[in-house]
């Protein structure tokens, strides 16, 4: 059973942490007056189980080896802190280090918390796993722990965007999964949740539901956060090795707030170290399209967990906007709005533009395709490294973390779209390379002069960007 | 369970008891079609043979409800269903029957109106108290105030898989009834009855309860014979609700007279 949330539980943990106390390794299922479990009777007892079978494996050196081991030799942990020294001229001068989720199996952060649930599913005698995605990213890495460890996995996921994301389906496929679309309410992310909460209450004996970021009822928000952490714990090191100092600022995207939380955690004890979480603002808050559900939306239950939530005067969730599949969800993990609310994490919005435009400064610059979720990251630095170098006679003195949470693969039909790349029937305007159908056997001859349209499509790329 | 007030849920199911039967709960959600349907077919339960009414509020995401149930609330959502709309049924239903009218609500849209302001107002339109899927007892400290200050029933829910803890906890939260769920899953119509049902009723009056209610996969007068046999009241929701969309209130009507057939206690 869980205690209440003490009124004044806010106050006290702010002044704490004013006063030198920590804001680490909060257990749940309280943060401040967030999180706790608004979840029906019939899963309490698999909460409760999962609970007391993740707080004896976070003792257990056993488990902590076995974990260890596959970050380190299944994930390839850890994973690099790059100066991105051409993009730093872009943010006012300061230097930009990229922490390098985007270089994990599997292309993102993802991974961490799957092999660490995945395990505590077999601790737990679970044979199936199922899973929930929007952009495809958390399917396909649950999709690979299950198959790494035997496991049944069945992913839900918006029919919506099964369609923007067609190629991860067939990802998720390859690696033995179930994709099963989901075309209630949405069809996004909030529904394929929604659909998996209903199969795990169904199905709670032998199967355990892979929640996929820092959000939903306890344990998950801090259960998350834990496999999360070593982006964090390596990052902080990583810094101290390479510039000898903490650094003025770490920036993350935030849908959920997995990737945050994991590298936010290593440095929330360091007060001289300025946090900052970047939401998805879409066409831009003003216009209501958007998913920066701190910056503008207001406490309420979703899925487990009291936070802050995009809705209506009447509780309804409202759907959020994003060219982000990543960040597109109207809820926050429950830390994230205790955060926030305490004052120790800034919460700011930036629009798809933005984030588009820090996407192909990234690649321009660096060599590096990011995610579209992590760009919202590195638009955010921009701002941040201009900020904090304002007046300064040494602009190489500020230092900001970025996490690249993922990297951007997944996500070339988005930006060929954005930046006008295509023509009407999604070709790369002046060839017959098409970014929407894989192509199969039948299709060969037809993609045979490739190195001659290669050619057109970098010169196609680079007229795009003259005219932005 | 706390009885500091007088409960119109337990009103209600202890007259069935003195008239030998199980008491018949019978579900539909407000606004589908629309919210004057909801009173008509409300009123057509209450004359059929309906011992209380449960009230759903559409919700944008209802977890614990299956596929006919989650298709009538986003309907009735597209069709500009408004939450204090709820009250104007729950009043329309008890001024014209002697019911026991509750609302069943996911716990957000409460939350959003102030669970004291939503008490208050669905204590002033007859209601007899909440039913809720998503919140348990260890989280509802404000709903705890608000039921007591304004003479509501808390009816909460226990599953097979609550613990005999949970279960006695949850039993001493509760007012008016404990709802029991049948069967690991959502809302939806099932070919039989779970067998888990008779023992988890049976455990919950060990826990101390006086009146405890089945529902889940309860949709035609043989199941409810089965269950009248063992519970204290029998909850039928989607087989209703499918009855309104296929036939509107004269459907809904004659559904609930073939269920409450099944009410009366057979000696065996």
């Amino acid at each position: 059973m869980v205690d209440a949330p003490s009124e004044n539980a806010d106050n006290n943990a702010a002044d704490a942490f004013l006063q030198g106390g920590s804001l680490k390794h909060a257990p749940g299922p309280y943060f401040g007056g967030y999180g706790g479990r608004w979840m029906p009777e019939s899963l309490i007892a698999a909460l409760d189980e999962l609970e007391d079978t993740f707080e004896k494996a976070k003792a257990d050196p056993e488990f902590l080896a076995q974990l260890s081991d596959l970050n380190k030799n299944y994930s390839g942990r850890p994973s690099l802190l790059t100066e991105a020294k051409r993009f730093s001229e872009h943010a006012g001068g300061a230097r930009i280090f990229l922490k390098r989720e985007d270089l994990n199996h599997t292309g993102s952060h993802k991974i961490n918390n799957v092999l660490g649930q995945a395990l505590l599913a077999k601790r737990m005698g679970k044979t199936r796993v199922i899973a929930e995605t929007g952009a495809g990213q958390h399917g396909v890495a649950s999709a690979t722990a299950a198959a790494l460890l035997g496991l049944e996995c069945v992913v839900y996921m918006g029919a919506e965007d099964c369609r923007r994301q067609a190629l991860n389906v067939a990802r998720m496929q390859l690696l033995g999964a179930t994709v099963v679309p989901v075309v209630n309410g949405s069809q996004t992310l909030k529904d394929a949740i929604n659909d998996a909460l209903r199969d795990w209450v169904s199905n709670v004996d032998n199967t355990h539901y892979l929640l996929g970021t820092a959000a939903g009822a306890h344990p998950f928000p801090a259960m998350v956060r834990f496999f999360h952490e070593v982006i964090g714990e390596e990052a902080r090191a990583q810094i101290l090795e390479q510039t000898g100092k903490l650094p003025d600022a770490v920036c993350a995207c935030i849908g959920g707030g997995s990737n945050a939380i994991g590298i936010f955690h290593g440095f929330l004890d360091d007060p001289s170290v300025k946090i900052y979480g970047f939401e998805a603002g879409g066409d831009g808050v003003e216009t209501g399209r958007h998913a920066a559900t701190i910056t503008l939306g207001k406490p309420g239950v979703l899925h487990g967990a009291r936070s802050y939530l995009m809705q209506d005067d009447d509780g309804q969730t409202i759907e959020s906007h994003s060219i982000s599949a990543g960040l597109d969800y109207p809820g926050v993990g429950p830390e994230h709005a205790y955060l926030a609310d305490i004052g120790r994490v800034s919460y700011e919005p930036i629009t798809d533009s933005e984030a588009m435009d820090a996407f192909k400064l990234l690649c321009r610059t660096e060599g590096i395709i990011p995610a579209i979720e992590s760009s919202h990251a590195l638009a955010g630095a921009i701002k941040v490294g201009k900020r904090l170098t304002e007046g300064s006679a040494d602009p190489s003195e500020t230092v900001v973390i970025v996490n690249l949470s993922g990297r951007g693969d997944k996500d070339v039909e988005t930006a060929a779209e954005w930046f006008d790349m295509l023509d009407e029937e999604g070709k790369v305007k002046g060839t017959n390379l098409s970014t929407r159908k894989p192509k199969g056997p039948a299709d060969r001859a037809e993609t045979e002069a490739v190195p001659a349209t290669a050619a057109t499509a970098t010169n196609a790329a680079d007229n795009n960007e003259d005219q932005n | 369970m706390t009885e500091q007030t007088a409960s119109k849920s337990a009103a209600a199911i202890d007259r069935a008891r003195d008239a030998g039967r199980s008491a018949l709960v019978c579900y539909l959600p407000a606004g589908y079609p629309d919210v004057q349907a909801t009173i008509d077919a409300g009123i057509a339960m209450a004359k059929n043979g309906a011992d209380l009414i449960e009230i759903g509020i559409p919700y944008s995401d209802p977890v614990m409800d299956g596929p006919v149930i989650q298709a009538a609330t986003t309907e009735a959502i597209a069709n500009g269903f408004r939450v204090e709309s709820v009250f104007d049924v729950v009043a329309g239903i008890t001024a014209a029957t002697d019911v026991a009218v509750l609302v069943m609500t996911y716990w957000n849209p409460v939350v959003r109106m102030g669970v004291d302001e939503f008490s208050r107002r669905l204590a002033e339109a007859g209601g007899a108290g909440l039913i809720t899927p998503d919140l348990i007892p260890d989280e509802a400290s404000e709903w705890f105030a608000a039921s007591d200050k304004y003479g509501l029933d808390r009816v909460f829910l226990v599953a097979p898989s609550s613990t005999p803890e949970r279960l006695a906890m949850t039993v001493k939260a509760s007012r008016g009834f404990v709802y029991a769920v049948s069967i690991m899953g959502v809302t939806g119509t099932r070919q039989a009855v779970s067998s888990s049902a008779e023992k988890l009723v049976a455990d919950t009056h060990a826990a101390g309860a006086e009146r405890v209610c089945v529902g889940l996969g309860v949709s035609n007068a043989s199941h409810v014979r089965e269950i009248a046999a063992y519970a204290d009241g029998v909850i039928v929701g989607t087989a209703l609700v499918a009855a309104i969309r296929d036939g509107g209130v004269p459907a809904v009507a004659d559904l609930t007279r073939d269920l409450s057939a099944g009410l009366v206690r057979e000696e065996a």
